[in-house]
Formats: C-alpha cells, structure tokens, sequence
C-alpha cells in the first residue's frame, strides 16, 4: 500500500490517539473530558529539577512528595486513574509563554498573583505558606535577631523569579539592596559564600535548606501566612482561557472540604513547630 | 561650457538621475518589506498573545523607569572595568612580546592565559569566580559580587584585548625597531615610544569593537546576585508574568550601542581611507 508523504506520519499519531483515547476515556469523568491535551489523560508539568519537600528525589511519579501526593488526589477526583496522569518538566518561561502548552496543568509552587493572572490561569490554591528567613550560625552570632529591627540591616538575597522579592519589601525593607538568583542552588551557594546573611523562602522550602543544604544554616524566623497584606497561596497554573479550570476548582475545593489537602499537608509538609514568629 | 542644467555638467545631471532612482527603489523596497510585516504578522493566530506577553505597553510604563535605574548599575561596572582590562591586557600583550630567552616563562604564561580565557565561555568565568572564589572564606567586603563579578570580567575580555594589542604590535614593522635601537635607545624605550603609540592607534576601531561587547556582557554578572537591568527585566517578568520587561531592557541597550557601534564603524572606515 503506498500513502502520499504526509499521512504516513499522520497514522501512528491517529493510531496513538485511539489507542490512548479509547479506554481511559470512559474512566474520566465527564467535567475534564475532552479538555485534555491528550483525552483521557492529565499532563501535568512540575519544575526541572523539582525541590525537595514539594517532590522528592525528583520523582514525581512515585506520588511522594506534597505536590505528587495533591496531584494525584486532584486527578482522582478528576475522575483520572494513576496512570493516566502524565508528568513533564518546564521552566517558569516556558509557563507564562505565549502559544500552545505541552501541559494541561504546571505545578511548582506558583504564587497566585492578580498579575500574573492576567497572562495564565490559576486554580484554587492548593497550599498557603509562611515565609521564613534562612540564615546560618555565624549570621546569627553576630547578632541577628528574629525582629524586624535586626532584620533590616542584613544583607539578603531571594530566588530572583518568586515573589520572594515583592514579599522581601513588604515584609521586611531591607536597607541595602537584595542580591537576586537565579534559583535556589544559586541562593545557598552565596549564603555559603557570605555574600549574603539571609534569603526568604516559602517554610518548607527553608526548613529543608536550613536542614540539608546550608552547612551551618538555621531558621532565623516565620512570617505567618496571614501576615503579608496577599497571603503566599500556590495554585495549579494553566494556559489563560483553559477550560479545565471550573473541573480543577472544584476538585481542590472538594479536597479542601473533606480535610484531604490538610492530611496531606502534614504527612509532607509538616514540622512547622519550633520556628519563632517573627512579630 | 554651455551644456548645462542648473549649473551641472551633463555627467552630473546623469549621476544625479541616478541616485535618485536608486533612493526611489530602495524606498519603495523598504516600504513594500515594513509593509508586508506590519500586514501579515497581525494575521497570525498568535499575534494577539504574543503582543499581549512581548509589546504590552501597560508592562512598559510600568518597568521602565526602574529598568533605566538598574541599567546605570550595568553602565557603572562597565565605567570601572574598562581601565582595569585595558591595562592587563596591554600588559599580557607585552609580555607575549618579550623575545629575551630568560623570560620565556612569562611569554608562555601570556599565551597560556590568552587560551584559557578565550576559550572558557564568559557566563563560566563569572560563575566560577564569583561564586568560587569567595566560598574561600573572605569575609566581608573582600567577598562582594561585585569585585568577583568585575575581575571575572577583567580576566575575559583581557585576553581578547591582549590579542588585539599583539596584532597591532606585530604590524610595525621590524625594521622600525632596528632603527630605533641602532640610534641607541633602549628596548623598552623602543616599545614605549616607537612601537605602541602607533600600534595602539591601529587597533582601536578593533578595541571598539570589545568594548560593545564588554557593554552588552555586564549583564552576566547578575548570575552573581547583582540587580543589573537583565535581572530586574527578569523580575518583572516573574512578577508579571509577562516578557515585555526584556524587550523594554532590550530597547535601551540598543540606545547605547547603536551609537557606540556606529562610531566604531566611522573608525574603521576613516583607517581604510587613510590607508588607501
């Protein structure tokens, strides 16, 4: 049998698709059906590489870690079994950029923003963080204190694409200007340097710095979530207009609602206790 | 004689025709080219979001005026490395000059160092130095990014420069300082007052040239933690989720460089005709 040129490559990917759509569509309930990158499947991208607590070992296939552990209990609710959920990996840029997304979904600690809106669609958070002040021992022995006073003198450094920046004004308004990175690798390795006395992260980001990453490093203090005038709240990022959004929405509103989102907060993201707030 | 139009020969009334054709159909060109592009791209599918996340005035107003403050910081670590990358360099261009045997080490060591930093992408060099080398232990301020940043790019463009320096050593000809040392002077006044005020004035529509690059490349050192223009435009687009920031920072590097490269074109093209 000859084809002309271009539908020989069209049959495998018809032949993918079918294949694909022809069992776990059944399965998917009826809100998400169709709205898919692939039918009967939910792609969602996390980070490259994606940080410990939020997935661990860089896996989130395995489920472990908050992020993996949310994302399956929202596809589930989705009506989308385990393995249909299809992760991929993207930077922040190619999140917010224009044209077709290869994600339904990008999870990785987005903070919801009325600005950022503006460009992609949020779903309902998922996860309201503190922000806490990562420091280390010498910092603290020279006498850094966990009040806004002693604060404003150090000199910090933040994770150049969060909000970690805006907050860092808001919270704090440090008297020298904020040395900026390009992720938080890049952060610690200038802690360590001393380039810089303090950073601010999310909590569970900082605590597994403080624990893991920093050679000295220690938790000065928190910010409660309530504190900033927007509290930190993460959300599920998708292309503006998605029509998925009312299905996720109600999927993590109905996670939020049974006490699901809570468990899963303290079976990964908790050891919360024991960081002063700072007042 | 009596052949002429308004005061032209007939050669020049023909050249003059000329000409104006030649501006008329490169006119029209350029017309029929912006056109085509003002027309068509708006036809895409994407151009609404594109326009939305790159031309969003919106964006522009709101970055702009903190843009230009972090761009000062760029002019300013490019003000203070100039001196300091003219001088090395000068110097390891000399010392791949030296032809007294005793001092091959250091002859060795200027074309050992011109390979390494030739050949090690800049964005490294920042990196390493400026996180490396104060991960040693210096403390405060010997440990700023700044100092790191600039000696990173102190060391880069070095190399560059020594290069150039050599070629322009290389192209007085011998002959000139045999007849400097026959009238008795010294080897290194021969160098200083015979061989590097003209191979200087040689090179420096090619120094040009490296300094635009310089220009551009101070926004490297924001991988380092300092909030030049590139950072801040990165900011913004975090915060806003929207890439016009980059093509507002864009935009005011051109306002510089544009001219700068044009003046070294103007350079290059006065030498030809002077060599001519």
């Amino acid at each position: 049998m000859t084809l002309p040129l271009h539908s020989t490559a069209l049959v495998p990917a018809l032949a993918l698709t079918f294949a694909v759509a022809s069992l776990p569509a059944l399965a998917a309930n009826e809100c998400a059906s169709g709205k898919t990158l692939v039918d009967g499947k939910l792609t969602i991208a996390t980070g490259n590489p994606a940080y410990f607590p939020w997935v661990i070992d860089n896996a989130p296939e395995s489920g472990k870690g908050f992020e993996p552990a949310v994302a399956y209990a929202v596809a589930d609710k989705m009506g989308f079994a385990r393995e249909d959920v299809v992760w991929v990996r993207t930077s922040f840029d190619e999140s917010i950029q224009p044209g077709p997304k290869d994600f339904d979904v990008n999870m990785q600690q987005y903070s919801i923003t009325a600005d950022r809106d503006k460009t992609v669609d949020f779903s309902a958070p998922y996860y309201t963080s503190a922000m806490a002040v990562l420091t280390t021992k010498p910092v603290v022995e020279k006498g850094a204190k966990p009040t806004l006073e002693s604060l404003k003198k150090l000199q910090w450094g933040a994770h150049a694409t969060t909000t970690a920046v805006p907050m860092l004004a808001q919270l704090v308004g440090p008297e020298s200007d904020p040395l900026l990175y390009n992720d938080n690798a890049d952060v610690t390795a200038a802690i360590q340097a001393g380039q810089i006395d303090a950073a601010l992260f999310d909590l569970p980001t900082a605590l597994y710095l403080s624990a893991v990453v920093v050679n000295d490093g220690l938790l000065l203090g928190q910010f409660p979530a309530d504190r900033s005038t927007n509290p930190d709240q993460f959300g599920m990022l998708m292309e503006e207009g998605n029509p998925l959004k009312a299905c996720l929405d109600d999927a993590i509103k109905a996670l939020t609602e049974d006490g699901t989102l809570a468990n899963l907060e303290a079976t990964w993201l908790a050891e919360t206790t024991g960081v002063p707030v700072i007042k | 004689m009596a052949d002429t139009v308004s005061g032209l020969t007939r050669r020049q009334a023909f050249e003059r025709k000329l000409r104006r054709r030649s501006l008329l159909l490169a006119a029209l060109s350029t017309f029929a080219v912006l056109a085509a592009i003002i027309l068509l791209v708006p036809l895409t599918p994407g151009w609404e979001r594109v326009k939305q996340s790159f031309f969003n005035w919106d964006v522009v107003v709101r970055s702009f005026p903190k843009l230009l403050d972090a761009f000062m910081l760029d002019v300013a670590i490019f003000a203070w490395s100039v001196p300091l990358i003219a001088m090395l360099g000068l110097a390891i261009a000399l010392a791949r000059d030296v032809r007294d045997p005793v001092l091959y080490p250091l002859r060795m060591f200027a074309a050992l160092y011109t390979d390494i930093f030739r050949g090690v992408p800049v964005v490294l060099v920042v990196y390493l130095i400026g996180f490396g080398i104060p991960g040693l232990g210096l403390t405060r301020p010997f440990n700023s990014p700044y100092i790191w940043g600039t000696v990173a790019l102190v060391l880069t463009y070095a190399a560059y420069v020594a290069e150039i320096f050599r070629s322009g050593i290389e192209s007085i000809h011998q002959s000139q300082r045999s007849a400097a040392l026959s009238l008795g002077l010294s080897k290194a006044d021969v160098m200083r007052d015979v061989v590097l005020p003209q191979a200087i004035r040689r090179v420096i529509p090619a120094q040009m040239n490296i300094l635009i690059a310089l220009q551009k490349d101070v926004a490297l050192l924001s991988f380092i933690g300092p909030v030049e223009i590139f950072r801040q435009a990165g900011v913004f687009k975090s915060l806003l989720a929207n890439f016009t920031p980059y093509v507002v920072a864009a935009a005011i590097f051109l306002v510089v460089t544009i001219p700068a490269t044009r003046l070294a074109d103007h350079l290059i093209a006065k030498q030809n005709r002077a060599r001519s």
